[in-house]
């Protein structure tokens, strides 16, 4: 559910420009992307691979490494610029107030440490709790993400836990410093499908019963049309589509949105092919001009090259940037 | 544990035995060691009487039976130059040897590891591209030549420290030891200097390419979305992630300086067993050079076996089989 709309940010982002400067030239793997999450609220990031879902998470957290750069654009945490803030105030940011849940829990934990450790660890940078104390926090939370005889468990090394264990003890990692706000990139991709369903409960449950927010991060519409209460679609860099999730997921205004959503298989009905958008993501580096999307798109036309569509109102609610949106229950 | 024990074991046993056949083989085509113990003037019958006195009067199989079976009785042989027991020699010589190299690869660790975390942290930075220039010097540039410049600059033009010698030393637990003396610092400094730069730079290369290598994976990405500090980051969660090849190298360059540190040894005077080996060479003295190797293939095989325990240490993910 979309929450109130006069509910105040939590996150607000502001035509954020994170580029990477290479040998073969600058890629702009975000440009000029803008979303506001309020709190509470989960907000879905959902495009292809290479549409810049993950840099927009990294550049949140100021973990953008050389040679990539954000250029420009506000990153606000409840009214204050993150991108002009300093490396000081950014690491009491990073863990407390915003944490992040990466996508393989198999490279995500650090194999020497012993998983205990590895949770102390957000405790000490963040709390003043004493030994006792966070040795205590650490097992509730371990067991809060359901691993059972958790004192025991601290012990333990990463390679003694199963993938989906792993991505258990992340998230508790994630949550122990209670933050304001997951970024979860990906958290369910490398996970088989049986526990993939298990770790978005968990999620879900964790951040409801913190009254956090999140970044679901992910290329798959059918996850995230589960767990989020709006959805901002990303292509080449650039938000093309964003409205709440039920609107958006049935009524898409944006032909990449309504190719995305025909790309998942309905197991109802036997299908000859699988329904999939023509061609490939553009070579970012030397976009053409006009929309990016328009060599993909059935529904292009002469102005599209020309002209690079801007972030309208649709039906709905819903915001688009396309010149030939799609209407209610038009299909492609 | 304790199979692993029982087969490195007979490992070292095979190495000892291995090695003492190819250095008897190998000595019995380096010439007569009677002309390096007789008088230049002896005549047939000397000769013959020393060389019966040494048991080179017998067939090499004979000689190496006698050597073997003396050996499993604890005697090691005698050396043909100083008459004394090769093993006494080589033991008188080694707290010496062995202070400097452990002072050279204390050095070697202290300079190599901060620097090689911070070029392999920071691959594209100024101060990066100096160390990493320098550490090719340091590996390129022999030993002799860098014992003679530290001894041309620090002892003949500024005389700042001794250019030879071991200097005074204090006695605990019966070995003669100068690190507790302060005229011992000042003599040991320069050799241990020379002796520390090739394995300095080797180190400090392997700090670096770990740490490369480390830092694109996603536990220190995630570390730092923690809030670690970046000398957490870098020192908690890189460096123990980059140690195993070092501390394999560190291994080696220690067996290898203990063993070789011949060159330094000699040029700074150091009462060694470095040099013990090269005048015993010289010598043709077959009983030292034959219980040196195998001492060295010893010290190797220990210093390997500690390394493999240090890799436990390190990685919860090996064990011992």
């Amino acid at each position: 559910m979309m929450k109130d709309a006069a509910n105040t940010a939590l996150l607000t982002v502001r035509n954020l420009r994170t580029y990477f400067h290479t040998f073969s030239g600058t890629v702009r793997a975000v440009d000029g992307v803008s979303f506001e999450i309020g709190q509470g609220e989960v907000m879905g990031l959902v495009g292809e691979s290479g549409g810049g879902k993950s840099v927009v998470g990294f550049s949140i957290l100021g973990l953008i490494d050389s040679p990539g750069k954000i250029e420009g654009g506000e990153i606000l945490l409840e009214g204050r610029d993150l991108v002009t803030a300093g490396e000081d105030h950014l690491r009491h940011v990073r863990g407390r107030e915003i944490s992040m849940v990466f996508q393989d829990p198999m490279t995500s934990l650090n194999p020497l440490h012993t998983v205990g450790r590895q949770m102390d660890e957000v405790l000490r940078l963040h709390s003043d709790l004493r030994a006792d104390a966070r040795h205590k926090a650490c097992v509730d939370m371990l067991e809060s993400v359901g691993i059972s005889r958790a004192a025991e468990r601290l012990k333990a090394y990463p390679h003694q836990f199963s993938g989906g264990m792993r991505q258990r003890v992340v998230i508790a990692i994630a949550m122990l410093a209670n933050p304001k706000l997951i970024i979860a990139d990906e958290p369910t991709t490398a996970l088989d499908v049986t526990i993939q369903s298990q770790i978005l409960k968990l999620m879900r449950a964790q951040i409801a019963d913190k009254g956090a927010s999140m970044i679901l991060i992910t290329h798959d519409l059918a996850v995230v049309s589960e767990m989020a209460d709006h959805i901002t679609v990303l292509y080449c860099g650039n938000v093309v589509e964003r409205g709440a999730t039920r609107d958006l997921i049935e009524t898409p205004a944006h032909p990449y949105t309504r190719g995305l959503i025909d790309s998942i298989p309905d197991t109802s009905e036997r299908l000859d092919r699988l329904s999939q958008i023509p061609g490939s993501v553009p070579d970012i580096r030397n976009l053409p001009q006009g929309c990016n999307f328009r060599d993909r798109c059935p529904r292009a036309q002469a102005l599209c090259a020309q002209k690079e569509p801007p972030l309208t109102p649709q039906h709905n609610g819903l915001m688009a940037a396309c010149h030939f949106p799609l209407h209610p229950g038009e299909r492609l | 544990m304790f199979g692993y024990l029982i087969k490195r074991l007979i490992q070292m046993l095979l190495v000892l035995w291995v090695v003492s056949v190819i250095v008897f083989l190998m000595m019995s085509f380096t010439g007569d060691p009677v002309f390096m113990v007789v008088p230049i003037d002896a005549t047939d019958a000397e000769i013959a009487q020393a060389r019966r006195l040494l048991g080179l009067d017998q067939s090499l199989l004979v000689q190496y039976w006698k050597f073997l079976t003396s050996l499993l009785q604890g005697d090691f042989g005698r050396s043909y130059v100083f008459r004394q027991p090769a093993m006494t020699l080589i033991l008188e010589r080694m707290p010496a040897t062995v202070e400097m190299v452990l002072v050279a690869m204390a050095l070697a660790v202290v300079v190599a590891i901060p620097l090689g975390v911070y070029a392999g942290a920071n691959p594209n930075s100024r101060l990066s591209r100096i160390i990493m220039a320098s550490s090719l010097l340091g590996i390129s540039l022999p030993g002799f030549w860098v014992g003679m410049v530290l001894i041309y600059l620090f002892a003949v033009h500024w005389g700042v420290f001794p250019s030879s010698g071991r200097g005074d030393t204090a006695e605990i637990f019966g070995l003669r030891v100068s690190l507790l003396t302060r005229d011992g610092w000042h003599h040991i400094a320069l050799p241990a200097i020379t002796l520390s730069l090739g394995t300095m730079a080797i180190l400090l290369r392997m700090t670096r390419a770990g740490m490369m290598e480390v830092s694109r994976q996603d536990y220190m990405k995630f570390a730092r979305a923690k809030g670690a500090t970046r000398r957490d980051v870098l020192y908690k969660h890189g460096l123990k992630n980059a140690l195993i090849p070092v501390v394999t190298i560190f291994g080696l360059q220690l067996g290898d300086l203990i063993a070789f540190a011949t060159i330094t040894e000699t040029i700074f005077s150091w009462p060694g067993m470095g040099k013990l080996l090269i005048d015993s060479i010289y010598r043709a003295d077959r009983p030292v050079i034959v219980v040196y190797l195998m001492l060295v293939a010893l010290i190797f095989v220990v210093i390997n076996f500690l390394v493999d325990i240090v890799y436990t240490l390190i990685d919860p993910r090996i064990t011992l089989k």
